[in-house]
């Protein structure tokens, strides 16, 4: 500890500042909402919201409190962002790839897509899908049927329904699956450091995932069937599908736009990763003998990624906080649900402004510490 | 010599002071807003985003509504001239914060007056100068004529942040439908999503119905349905705590309509000076000391009536003769069948 005070000052002072500051904008909304009669509090959490939600992942309508409420914005920007990060990582991935193609057709389209996509405000786009694209849509009365189940309609993409029987033993099978498959894995990777044997695992994993389940079928007394949605008509030229599963468009143009935008930027974060690793490790693995396949797994991925995670995270956290612009489309998320009809219905600004921050940044923050802990894994291991 | 002279100067300021505060109302000092509001030279709106009849706007960016006319109301009590008003238009969301936080002075935005927004959140409601009630739109082509043909699975647009999505649910729960709420944050948003038949319904308050039908793509093709399912009494809002602006405003619009109930008009207004009764003589600032109460001048509602008109002229204008509503309904007079009875002004 040897701390000098030139060094403590500026930190000190900084600190203060920041104390007073925050100090100055509490006191003074304190003041000035005494000033209005406005009491502060968080007891209308635990209220009766008698507001419904238009799409819910829990049991929830307006008999439940506001955090039921808010439980339900949360899960829902949950569900977009977590949707929207896996279409936007695979689009990427395939377009950054693609971008490096030597077919020049296929970078040539990947280009034009990049630049495309990524030039355009994100809140047009969803503008763009949700009031133009998805209301290209037929009526529900019109639609055709997909492969003769699905239905995509104005109102939304309907589909059939599952339903299980003995879903716990179809659970129990895949989490034995991927045990075994972990366990498979580690023994594998001894089997090539001691004898240097190669283990044909990818094609074993497969095989349970497939296998195990399958068996719970045939033995275990799952089983599975599907209720199709029917048409149902409500008035003479109004209908609607009946049963099933139906996701609103609000869900759909919301995750299409996202997806498709931030996967430009997941493309670029692709390709730079791989432009990034020196040509000179491509050919000084495949002198060794390298199949092409294990170049690019055992080479040129690894050090690839060591560029891709970090701005890729960065993507990840824009996903995430630009997903609040589905209050613009009807979506029912936190902003939407919470921010928007809770407030209104409360008018406690204060206390949900600041949930509703505090949510975020709790969110952004979960998505930081767990990417940053996969970049520490893939990192150089210095020894 | 000099010593004196001192004292004596400091004694004249000190009277030159007294005197300015004196000449001062005692309301203006106790009205903070008032004070603001003359001295800034413009009374500061709170209005809608655009709802025809009510608040909205011309290409112009010259703004006409009912809500509107009662801020222009207040501007010309307050500054003599109708037109020194600066609209701020607000979605639902932003309406209450935007009143609570200073940014508006009186929020006149087609707004329902209820027991929990005037009692918790820091506002006070001075008047009705709406009387609404909430209905459904749909289209004609579905055969729908009434609410109780309504079933199972119906999908209905609305705006978040507003009764009307509580009132929603009350009625869909007490009939025991099954309903899929889409709420949007603005209202052409849910006009354009019903009209491209997202929903098979709209519902919002009945004049906002009809004035929306207005900008669908064909109107003929909607109808509003005939049952009105919740009380929606619109009226002008202010901060709670500044009680002489408070009555400033809720007088501001009675004056409209009492105007109205004694045929004062904006053309007559000046040779009803002479008329032979009081009432009529007090509300054009001939008579009686009505002003001053307010720290205002005795012509205050005279300014009113002659740059604004009384109420039944401001409906015809912004809400008859647009064709949104050429039946007054409920929002006549009480002389006339209607439910418009305000205290008097004396």
């Amino acid at each position: 500890m040897n701390f000098k005070l030139k060094d403590l000052g500026p930190q000190l002072v900084t600190v203060i500042a920041v104390v007073l500051i925050f100090g100055f904008f509490t006191y003074n909304a304190q003041i000035n909402m005494e000033n209005r009669g406005i009491d502060f509090g968080y007891g209308f959490l635990s209220q009766e919201s008698s507001f419904d939600v238009q799409f819910s992942l829990i049991e929830y309508d307006g008999s439940h409190s506001y955090f039921r409420a808010y439980l339900v914005g949360l899960l829902n920007t949950i569900l977009v962002s977590v949707i929207g990060i896996i279409i936007a990582t695979i689009i990427g991935v395939i377009v950054g790839v693609a971008r490096l193609s030597p077919n020049y057709l296929i970078n040539r389209f990947a280009a034009y897509y990049v630049e495309f996509f990524r030039n355009i405000p994100l809140l047009l786009q969803i503008f763009f899908w949700y009031f133009a694209a998805l209301r290209a849509l037929p009526l529900p009365q019109d639609a055709e049927a997909i492969f003769g189940v699905f239905f995509l309609t104005i109102k939304g993409l309907f589909v059939p329904a599952f339903i299980w029987e003995n879903f716990n033993i179809f659970l129990y099978s895949i989490i034995a699956a991927i045990i075994a498959i972990v366990v498979i894995k580690i023994q594998a990777k001894k089997l090539q450091e001691t004898q240097g044997k190669q283990t044909p695992v990818f094609l074993i994993s497969i095989g349970l995932i497939f296998i195990l389940p399958l068996l719970s079928f045939l033995i275990g007394g799952v089983n599975l069937s599907f209720e199709i949605p029917q048409l149902k008509q409500l008035a003479a030229t109004s209908f609607v599908y009946d049963g099933g599963l139906s996701l609103p468009p609000e869900l759909i143009a919301l995750t299409l736009s996202l997806s498709l935008y931030t996967a430009t930027f997941i493309a670029e974060c692709v390709r730079a990763g791989i432009q990034g690793v020196s040509k000179g490790q491509k050919e000084a693995a495949a002198s060794i003998g390298l199949t092409p396949n294990q170049v690019l797994k055992l080479v040129i991925m690894p050090q690839a990624l060591r560029i891709i995670i970090p701005p890729t995270t960065n993507q990840y956290l824009n996903l995430t906080k630009n997903s609040s612009l589905a209050a613009a489309i009807a979506y029912p998320d936190l902003v939407l649900v919470f921010a928007g009809t809770a407030l209104m219905q409360t008018g406690k600004a204060i206390e949900i402004v600041s949930i509703t921050m505090f949510t975020y940044l709790s969110l952004s923050i979960s998505i930081s510490i767990l990417m940053n802990w996969y970049n520490k894994k893939i990192a150089i291991q210095e020894k | 010599m000099f010593k004196y002279l001192k004292q004596l100067t400091s004694l004249v300021a000190m009277v030159a002071v007294l005197f300015t505060f004196t000449t001062e109302s005692m309301a203006a000092k106790k009205s903070k807003t008032l004070k603001n509001t003359q001295k800034k030279g413009f009374v500061r709106c709170g209005v809608s985003q655009g709802l025809p009849g009510f608040s909205n706007a011309d290409a112009a960016g010259n703004w006409t509504g009912v809500d509107v006319d009662v801020c222009r109301a207040v501007a010309a009590a307050v500054l003599g001239d109708a037109n020194k008003v600066k609209f701020t238009p607000l979605s639902a969301k932003e309406r209450f914060t935007a009143l609570t936080s200073g940014e508006i002075d009186i929020l006149s935005r087609n707004t329902t007056w209820t027991l929990s927004r005037d009692a918790d959140i820091g506002l006070t409601f001075v008047g009705v100068n709406f009387y609404d009630g909430q209905g459904f739109m749909v289209r004609k082509s579905s055969g729908i004529t009434s609410v109780n043909q309504f079933k199972n699975g119906i999908s209905a647009c609305t705006n978040i942040g507003t009764t009307t999505e509580l009132n929603m649910r009350d009625f869909f729960n007490s009939k025991g439908i099954s309903y899929e709420p889409v709420a949007f944050e603005k209202a052409d948003e849910v006009v354009a999503a019903y009209d491209s038949g997202r929903c098979d319904t709209y519902t919002t308050d009945k004049s906002g119905l009809a004035a929306q039908r207005t900008k669908m793509s064909n109107p003929d093709e909607h109808i509003v349905l005939p049952e009105t399912i919740s009380k929606e009494p619109l009226g002008p809002v202010v901060r709670q705590g500044d009680s002489v602006w408070e009555d400033i405003v809720r007088w501001s619009l009675n004056a409209m309509i009492e105007a109205e109930e004694y045929g004062i008009t904006s053309s007559n207004a000046d040779s009803m000076k002479t008329s032979d009764n009081p009432a009529i003589k007090r509300l054009v600032g001939a008579e009686g000391e009505l002003g001053a109460a307010f720290g205002l001048d005795n012509e205050w509602s005279l300014r009113i009536i002659k740059q604004v008109g009384n109420y039944g002229e401001s409906y015809k204008r912004n809400i008859a003769d647009t064709g949104i509503l050429p039946d007054r309904g409920p929002n006549q007079l009480w002389t006339k069948g209607g439910i418009l009875y305000v205290p008097p002004a004396r």
